[in-house]
């Protein structure tokens, strides 16, 4: 069945609530509205308002209470409206959720939902793509989906974690990709990347939304008879560094995309581990493309000169090639 | 190294330990149960913050609730054995009133293998889900959200059991407090709050806390029903957590309590208090919660002075007992220092050997 990537989201935790009586969601306008984003459309009806709950504008509260129920053997999925807004929940994901397990043996099984995301013109507040401050915390597990079938199959593989996952959703994929996606129960393990193209000439490390940037830049390099290989990290912590390191060795030449700002970004941490484990296999310099440093911008040239797109990409993929 | 006999503090403080005469008497029972918890406390953390601490066996803070016992113990003793408690790090006693052995505690102070976090946290950050306490993070009000959801889902699971979460009056200026309060009262969820008010926070006095007279002054904002009560009065903080608990249990949501009471000590074992003004460690000196509940114990014939006197003797001993078990307690291995960041992956399907 081909479904959009929000319908992909929407089954995953739909089956997982229908599965385990222990999953139940919290988050602002999740319930009666269906969430901001209508993932949660119809759940409310379906499961009740004690396993879709409405909360206060809290999104500290929201976490904390997801772990405090995680503690008495629920599996909560929680959601944050957009992930710009998970600051306000910081302390509690990377103070609390991610430490308990090492401090004192406690599993904290929950899913910090976090729309993420430029593209959509939503600003400095409503378009960020914060996963580098969580992939910098020891203890959380950090997801980002490119596709339907990875997102439905990741959800339902997250919420049977009993690791807190934060699960960043691209908003611009929402409606915008579809997939094909089994009717069959089925989950995509957390910690392992995909080849999502194959190729001969480089390798784009990348993850998200600009994993079909990629996809359209490899398109018009087949034509100049570059062969470039595409590799979906699915999941950015644990990172899989055996597939990142095998493509390499493959290639010989890296690039890493991602949407979220440069410095500090998850792409210095794949490209260190490149140059430390793969030097010597390599034919060029790793490659970073990111968005410059700088809030993500409302006006729509502003928001477009921000963020990475194929040209970008065709234009390094095509030097890194001659190097 | 041998392993010691568990002492059980239950044990220590049944009425046949302390006192014969009044074995009937719930009132006397009760009292010398308060009295035990509290001695021990006591004796647990003057060790740790007058002895160890400044011997260097213990390299972290320190942070203990002299004065403050009433609170903990009064309010602990209400707690159903499957209730959860969510302590702030003043509270020592409810780990005791839950089993935790004072070994295991020495053991934590000292960063050794056997105490409850096996060295990975210090101090009062421990707690054990096998019973039912949470551990603390440092910043403290973070506790308040999280109490709230173990009591959402203990609802949901129509568990009879309710969820206690103590914390200091600094605690009450983060936004988390109210955060979580707000939504347990939205969700008339079965959480008692225990606010250990000592009247610092660190070096900051109330009146820098709050424009409010008083914590329970919040209550109203919530909607949720508050009462102050004497904090040193071990009997005065039992009464009002029993008709807190009452209240959570009947399903009529969260409940406030202020105990007023006085921080004897610094905010931890590197601080002399300095700022706070002399008059006020003898006013409060006066009202030494243990001291009180002696006095109780004595003029209504609950125990002798010489049955006091042993159950001290007997409580110094155990804790001598449990600080030999945790300074004789090796180090964690190196070795472990990144296990259990994640759940461990299952082991591999075992190859089978060939014949």
């Amino acid at each position: 069945m081909q479904v959009t990537y929000l319908e992909a989201i929407r089954q995953g935790i739909w089956e997982e609530m229908e599965r385990d009586p222990s999953v139940f969601l919290l988050g602002e306008d999740i319930g009666v509205y269906g969430g901001a984003f209508k993932v949660t459309a119809g759940m409310l009806d379906r499961f009740g308002e004690e396993r879709v709950v409405d909360t206060p504008i809290s999104e500290s509260a929201i976490v904390g209470a997801a772990i405090g129920a995680s503690f008495m053997g629920m599996r909560p999925v929680a959601e944050m409206q957009f992930a710009d807004f998970i600051s306000c929940g910081f302390d509690q994901i990377v103070n609390f959720a991610a430490k308990c397990r090492y401090r004192w043996n406690a599993p904290v099984p929950i899913v910090v939902r976090a729309p993420s995301g430029g593209g959509i013109h939503g600003g400095p507040f409503h378009s960020q793509n914060p996963e580098a401050w969580f992939v910098h915390t020891p203890g959380l597990k950090v997801v980002q989906p490119s596709t339907a079938y990875d997102a439905k199959g990741l959800m339902k593989a997250a919420i049977r974690d009993n690791d807190p996952v934060i699960f960043f959703e691209h908003k611009a994929l929402y409606r915008r990709i579809k997939g094909e996606v089994p009717s069959a129960d089925y989950t995509v393990p957390l910690g392992k990347a995909t080849i999502f193209r194959e190729g001969r000439h480089l390798s784009v490390i990348t993850y998200g939304a600009m994993v079909h940037v990629a996809a359209e830049a490899a398109e018009i390099l087949e034509q100049e008879g570059i062969s470039m290989e595409i590799v979906d990290l699915r999941t950015l912590l644990p990172i899989d560094e055996e597939t990142v390191l095998a493509s390499v060795r493959k290639t010989s030449k890296a690039i890493v995309l991602h949407e979220a700002t440069l410095t500090g970004g998850v792409g210095g941490e794949i490209s260190a581990r490149i140059t430390e484990k793969a030097f010597e296999y390599l034919d060029g310099p790793v490659l970073r493309i990111a968005a410059p440093d700088t809030p993500v911008p409302y006006s729509p040239p502003l928001e477009e000169a921000f963020l990475p797109n194929a040209g970008k990409l065709l234009e390094k993929a095509r030097w890194l090639v001659r190097y | 190294m041998a392993a010691l006999k568990p002492v059980s503090p239950m044990a220590l403080a049944s009425p046949q330990r302390c006192d014969t005469a009044g074995v009937a008497n719930p009132e006397a029972a009760l009292s010398r149960r308060f009295l035990y918890y509290m001695s021990l406390m006591r004796e647990a953390e003057d060790r740790i913050e007058r002895k160890l601490y400044r011997q260097g066996k213990i390299v972290g803070g320190v942070y203990v609730g002299r004065g403050q016992e009433a609170i903990c113990v009064g309010a602990g003793l209400v707690a159903a054995p499957q209730d959860v408690l969510f302590p702030s790090h003043r509270d020592l006693g409810l780990f005791f009133i839950r089993g935790v052995e004072p070994r295991e505690v020495f053991a934590q102070y000292m960063g050794r293998a056997g105490g409850l976090t096996q060295g990975r946290d210090a101090n009062m950050h421990m707690g054990d889900l096998n019973r039912r306490i949470v551990a603390i993070i440092s910043a403290m009000a973070a506790a308040v959200p999280v109490a709230a959801g173990a009591a959402m889902a203990l609802k949901q699971q129509r568990s009879p059991n309710i969820v206690f979460v103590f914390f200091g009056d600094g605690a009450t200026s983060r936004g988390d407090w109210h955060e979580g309060i707000n939504l347990a009262a939205v969700q008339k969820a079965p959480l008692v709050l225990i606010c250990n008010n000592n009247q610092y926070a660190y070096s900051t006095p109330l009146d820098k806390q709050m424009a409010c007279r008083d914590v329970a002054d919040r209550a109203p904002g919530y909607g949720i029903p508050a009462e102050i009560v004497d904090g040193n009065d071990a009997w005065a903080v039992y009464e009002a957590t029993h008709r807190a608990a009452e209240h959570a249990r009947q399903g009529l949501g969260p409940y406030l309590i202020e105990c007023k009471t006085f921080r004897m000590t610094g905010h931890s074992a590197h601080d002399a208090g300095d700022y706070v003004p002399k008059d006020r460690w003898q006013e409060w000196g006066a009202k030494d919660p243990i001291v009180r509940m002696e006095q109780l114990m004595l003029e209504r014939g609950y125990a002798s002075r010489q049955q006091l006197d042993d159950l001290h003797a007997e409580i110094r001993g155990q804790v001598d007992e449990a600080v030999a078990w945790a300074e004789a307690s090796p180090f964690p291995d190196p070795s472990t220092l990144t296990d259990n960041v994640y759940e461990p992956a299952p082991a591999p399907a075992p190859t089978v050997e060939k014949a």
